[in-house]
């Protein structure tokens, strides 16, 4: 390869790497978390609800009742087949507090969840409840890096990261192109001994090529998750012209009212389904429109194997009075055509189709990831720190502030989550503003002090506020009364497990770096 | 001997016609895709797939464009192959319309 071409892509890999490192690294780390976004949902769930829950057999029963006492249900609500500690009652539905009218894709905010159950005489239970909206949070800050404005679908944030991931894929070729050179030189050569430098250029080589398809799937769909509204508005403008993209059936208003008693009971729906789909273990039924001709229910569940759609779910689209399927596009395993093509790039994305293998695989992916954009800058800031020192140091201080603000903000979120719960309205806030306290004055001390002094201090906060995780379990487990509580299930457990782990392995780091620190004195930027 | 011509770095001009020129084309092959390609304009769902297929497809232009040796031969290329593949979409299209 022409030098000249190599010189060329290596700027391009520099400047784009730069650009976007930090909010990469941001987003891989809390995508990382992000594959456990169900498991994190549950153990952030507060353990209030008092509400039986139900066999399937009565559960036709609990749908009369509530359509009965509150028929502003049937406009849309789930039966959850598997109650769990995020899902406590075997119906729910939400009271939303938008005008009507106004399409509301509420991301965390403080939507009201109403709880219903039968107790032993049939007779009905309803409690109001406040979803956690832990996990989704974490979820927004891997679509958005913490970048706020905006909401639901129309995110700020997310628009930043279409264009972030658009450098991120630009950075993932030109790092390829310059390293092919001397892949069979280089790629497996991690040089301990040779320099500091120097491993940590092997290090991020390595984790870059090894990774390259996953990094290469991740950064192309991202790009298509963030910016797919452009994507199909110049469709319609220079493609398809006067021809719809979407073949929606709208309901129309009025049509036929429907009697719910008519309906059929959800076990046979799911027994039905069974029959062609064996391997689709239903967890939840999400019914709309129940009083309409346009009555839907989505049967939600998963199937091993399979690429989904829904981060960890597929679904049938079924009538619930005559059983029939509405649409199977995006049932596990049963996908035909242009659908089934498409679900293999979200399933990529998601990391959904191998059960809990894959996912441990994807997680430990999105820390390397992480690390990959970490590696990145401090190359860059090794390579000239000689040469020049205001960028030097500012990408210094703000790499240090940024990666470990926002790590330490999610953990301390976590705990301050679980210990003021109750004590605050709007739990959604609560994290926020704890988030970005700590992120905030993070980012703010590694100015001020640089980022040298700055890194074993942050490390130090990171295993801190990670072990705090594991801690507030123990106490809530050997103190009941506190505010704070811990659910004993392996699944959640594993929670408290992996932040001990995680907050161990910081302390390490920590303790290193301030070995280091004392070694050259801080006559070094970093 | 000839050596090779030394590659110019012409960073604005590449990065303009890999951003835009290069999206151009790879919008201008889906359509040919859309209407052409298997199933045809109204193949149900393949929206999506044409959708999906943007992406990828601009970003390979968009990363390969600084291998031209200079930004205007970028241009040239990325431009001429714009005005090729849309006029022969425009000339196919009515005619599909109608059918």
């Amino acid at each position: 390869m022409q030098s000249d071409i190599l010189r060329i892509y290596r700027s391009l890999h520099t400047w784009t790497g730069v650009i976007a490192g930090l909010a990469l690294f941001i987003a891989f780390y809390a995508g990382a978390l992000t594959m456990f976004k169900p498991t994190l949902d549950r153990w952030a769930s507060p353990a209030d609800t008092t509400v039986p829950t139900v066999e399937a057999d009565r559960l036709p029963g609990l749908v009369r009742s509530v359509l009965a006492q509150h028929p502003e249900a049937g406009r849309e609500f789930m039966l959850h087949l598997n109650p769990a500690e995020n899902r406590p009652a075997s119906l729910s539905w939400e009271v939303r507090h938008a005008a009507p009218g106004t399409e509301e894709h509420h991301h965390g905010g403080p939507a009201q969840r109403m709880l219903a159950g039968l107790d032993a005489d049939d007779t009905l239970v309803v409690q109001s409840s406040r979803p956690s909206p832990m996990a989704e949070l974490i979820d927004r800050l891997h679509q958005t890096a913490g970048i706020p404005g905006g909401d639901g679908h129309d995110l700020v944030g997310g628009y930043v990261m279409g264009v972030v991931s658009i450098f991120y894929v630009l950075a993932l070729v030109s790092g390829l192109i310059i390293f092919l050179p001397v892949i069979a030189r280089e790629l497996f050569a991690l040089r301990l001994g040779k320099s500091v430098k120097r491993f940590w250029r092997d290090a991020h080589s390595l984790i870059g090529i090894t990774a390259l398809p996953f990094h290469l799937v991740i950064g192309l769909t991202a790009i298509v998750f963030s910016l797919h509204d452009f994507f199909y508005a110049g469709l319609q403008q220079t493609v398809y012209g006067d021809k719809p993209l979407f073949s929606f059936s709208r309901p129309g208003p009025g049509g036929e009212a429907r009697d719910p008693r008519e309906m059929l009971p959800p076990q046979q729906l799911v027994e039905n389904l069974a029959e062609s789909a064996p391997e689709f273990r239903v967890t939840e039924m999400k019914y709309q429109n129940i009083f309409s001709e346009h009555a839907r229910v989505w049967v939600m569940g998963e199937a091993d194997g399979h690429m989904m759609r829904g981060g960890d779910f597929g679904f049938a689209i079924l009538d619930p009075y005559s059983g029939a399927m509405i649409s199977s596009d995006y049932l596990p395993g049963h996908q035909e055509g242009w659908v089934a093509a498409v679900t293999v790039f979200f399933g990529l994305h998601f990391g959904n189709f191998g059960g809990m293998t894959v996912q441990w695989v994807y997680f430990l992916l999105g820390i390397g990831g992480a690390f990959l954009f970490y590696s990145g800058n401090l190359l860059w800031i090794e390579n000239r720190r000689r040469k020049e020192h205001t960028g030097t140091a500012f990408l210094a201080n703000a790499t240090v502030g940024v990666s470990w603000g926002s790590v330490a903000g999610v953990a301390a979120a976590m705990v301050v989550g679980k210990w003021l719960h109750g004590y605050v309205e709007d739990s959604a806030m609560l994290y926020l503003w704890t988030y970005y306290s700590v992120f905030l004055s993070a980012v703010a001390w590694s100015f001020y002090t640089g980022a040298a002094r700055a890194l074993p201090k942050l490390l130090w906060l990171c295993a801190v506020t990670v072990w705090a995780i594991p801690l507030t379990g123990l106490l809530a487990w050997l103190f009941p009364s506190l505010p704070a509580w811990v659910h004993l299930h392996p699944e959640t457990l594993a929670v408290e497990f992996t932040a001990l782990v995680i907050g161990t392995l910081f302390a390490v780091a920590a303790f290193g770096r301030e070995g280091t620190l004392k070694r050259v004195k801080a006559t070094r930027p970093i | 001997m000839k050596t090779p011509t030394p590659v110019r770095p012409d960073w604005i001009t590449k990065t303009f016609a890999g951003a835009v020129l290069g999206l151009g084309l790879s919008y201008a092959l889906v359509a040919l895709f859309a209407w052409y390609g298997p199933g045809g304009i109204d193949a149900p769902n393949k929206v999506q797939f044409n959708m999906w297929a943007i992406a990828p497809l601009w970003l390979l232009f968009f990363s390969l464009v600084y291998l031209f040796a200079t930004g205007w031969r970028a241009l040239m290329w990325y431009g001429w192959a714009n005005v090729l593949l849309w006029s022969f979409f425009l000339a196919c299209h009515p005619a599909a319309k109608g059918a």
